[in-house]
């Protein structure tokens, strides 16, 4: 794409307190592709220091690319344009051309102007982040909710059991006003409407798929949605890859 | 609970008060003069009981939160306040918060009183001073969103538009668009631009009444005694005023002090311009440390106290003068 004049990555941060997310989940898709899902797991539970050298090499993994003035921000401007723009803004030049690729979750299909045509053969579409090498297994990192039942009345239980089945992930799938999409393997992927959808419920249903949580959501709060966040922020801002991680592993709560 | 049963329990409510309010200044009403103690009681308890209720037991619950941990379970001693001393993150805080105010407070105020002196007496008075304080009617986040975009950045790069003025401008006479939000320090600064806008207004107000209160035959006898107009204003104006200067100044101070809007609207607290009121919001609501929290709103309230105190004493002074 840089021989052909376009930038491959746009790239946008800017997310009022919580500025600085779209970049944690950036460098945990790296780090469970390159370092592999145990060693993810044991990092989100601090098991690991969060500035392991390993981490220190994923986040520049990802500064090869983001700190590239040749492959960002296409359609935006340069690397600094990151920490401003919001990701909402961020995606857009995709659909205008004027930037490759955007690294977002599948919410984002909704975003783009009315009139886009979001299909294989369309304007603009979603693959999944490729393995680190060949042969590797698939990895996704999700968000998720959870139905909690409060009380275990036998209504509860069967209105709980009821939302695990297949039939109501079906219902749910076909529902144009939702992107949420059921790892349910029973589930009918003809039903999503929006083919990004339908892409992801074939990735998370894929019997070899490995799926992770968002680490930072996972964290503790003044991690996960905090010195997370703000440093990783400085970081594409110009502070150093260990200044970054450093700041954080001092910044985990103790207890 | 329907809409109308929420408004009929709403009309209750203001009824029982309105009740109880009648009940209370009747007692009172009847017993003043026979029993001044009781009369004022009655009129000085439920002031007394709701200040203790909404004012004192969260400051004394707030002071001794700040020396427990994040949990509020286990006791800590001073942590919490040592971490606002060493951790680099929070001694930007401070710092951040201590630049605000010795900053905002005297240019709004220094800006506001220039454009009164120069505004008195002209043809278009009460338009030009109108124009200065419109951002007054604006509230805080109203204002960060408005200066947000004028900061608004874009490349310069071939395709691509500036959104903001600032950068527009900036382009326009040749220069390059300028990241004025996310470079430091320089954007704290950029931040204190939107305080002062707003409040300049206020001071502009303020001191202008100030102003036209000053004797017309103290300005005209200087003037026969030969002092030029900067004299007039240094030597008669501004000691005239005094009060009235005291008073801008630290009634901005304080609401420099809480500067929470301005902050969490633009930055979000990024790029090192927190403030000690928007991280404590940030430490008690999103990081669940309410141990932290509370030392830095106790930090808050040692800096805004010796403010009140000396505001009351000029006050007082004034009265007795």
């Amino acid at each position: 794409m840089v021989a052909d004049g376009i930038k491959p990555w746009c790239a946008g941060i800017s997310s009022g307190t919580a500025t600085g997310w779209p970049l944690t989940d950036w460098l945990e898709d790296i780090i469970m592709r390159q370092q592999g899902v145990d060693f993810y797991d044991q990092w989100v539970a601090h098991d690991v220091p969060f500035n392991d050298p390993k981490v220190a090499d994923s986040l520049d993994e990802l500064g090869a690319i983001l700190k590239n003035p040749e492959y960002v921000n296409g359609g935006i401007g340069d690397v600094s344009s990151i920490a401003s723009t919001t990701f909402q803004d961020a995606g857009l030049p995709v659909a205008s051309g004027q930037c490759g690729m955007y690294h977002i979750g599948d919410f984002y299909g909704s975003i783009f102007p009315q009139g886009t045509t979001i299909a294989e053969d369309g304007d603009v579409f979603a693959f999944a982040l490729p393995v680190w090498e060949a042969g590797d297994s698939m990895t996704t990192e999700v968000g998720g909710e959870f139905a909690t039942a409060f009380s275990d009345r036998p209504e509860v239980v069967a209105f709980q059991t009821y939302l695990t089945s297949p039939e109501a992930a079906n219902a749910q799938a076909a529902s144009t006003t939702t992107s949420r999409v059921s790892p349910n393997s029973g589930v009918d992927a003809s039903l999503y409407p929006s083919p990004v959808s339908k892409l992801s419920a074939e990735t998370l249903t894929d019997p070899s798929a490995v799926v992770r949580y968002d680490g930072s959501d996972l964290m503790p709060a003044a991690v996960g949605s905090g010195s997370f966040w703000t440093q990783i922020t400085n970081w594409i801002t110009g502070q150093s890859t260990r200044d970054t991680l450093d700041a954080v592993e001092s910044s985990w709560p103790a207890n | 609970m329907s809409v109308p049963e929420k408004f009929g329990q709403a009309l209750l409510a203001l009824a029982i008060f309105g009740v109880v309010l009648l009940v209370v200044l009747h007692i009172a009403g009847r017993t003043s003069t026979r029993a001044p103690r009781l009369s004022i009681a009655l009129f000085l308890g439920p002031a007394l009981a709701l200040l203790g209720i909404g004012l004192a037991y969260p400051a004394i619950r707030t002071i001794v939160a700040s020396f427990f941990d994040a949990s509020g379970r286990n006791f800590v001693g001073p942590a919490n306040y040592l971490t606002l001393v060493e951790d680099p993150t929070m001694q930007r805080v401070v710092l951040n918060t201590l630049l605000w105010i010795v900053v905002c407070p005297v240019v709004s105020t220094a800006i506001g009183l220039l454009y009164a002196v120069m505004a008195d007496r002209v043809r278009w008075e009460v338009l030009a001073k109108t124009l200065i304080f419109l951002p007054m009617a604006i509230s805080f986040v109203g204002a960060a969103i408005i200066w947000k975009f004028v900061y608004e950045y874009r490349a310069d790069q071939p395709g691509i538009q500036q959104i903001g003025i600032l950068n527009q401008l900036l382009v326009w006479l040749g220069g390059q668009p300028q990241q004025f939000l996310t470079v430091e320090p320089r954007n704290t600064f950029a931040l204190m631009v939107v305080m002062i806008w707003i409040e300049a207004g206020f001071a502009m107000t303020v001191l202008s009444a100030a102003i036209k209160g000053v004797p017309r035959e103290l300005l005209e006898s200087a003037l026969i005694d030969g002092a030029g107009p900067v004299q007039q204003f240094l030597q008669i104006t501004v000691p005239m005023i005094r009060s009235a200067l005291v008073l801008v100044l630290t009634a901005i101070t304080i609401a420099v002090l809480k500067v929470f809007d301005v902050v969490l609207t633009m930055t979000g607290g990024q790029f090192a311009t927190s403030v000690i009121a928007n991280e404590y919001y940030a430490q008690t609501f999103r990081f669940f440390n309410s141990g932290l929290g509370a030392a830095l709103a106790t930090v808050l309230f040692a800096f805004i106290v010796p403010i009140v105190i000396y505001n009351v004493l000029q006050f007082r002074k004034a009265r007795i003068s």
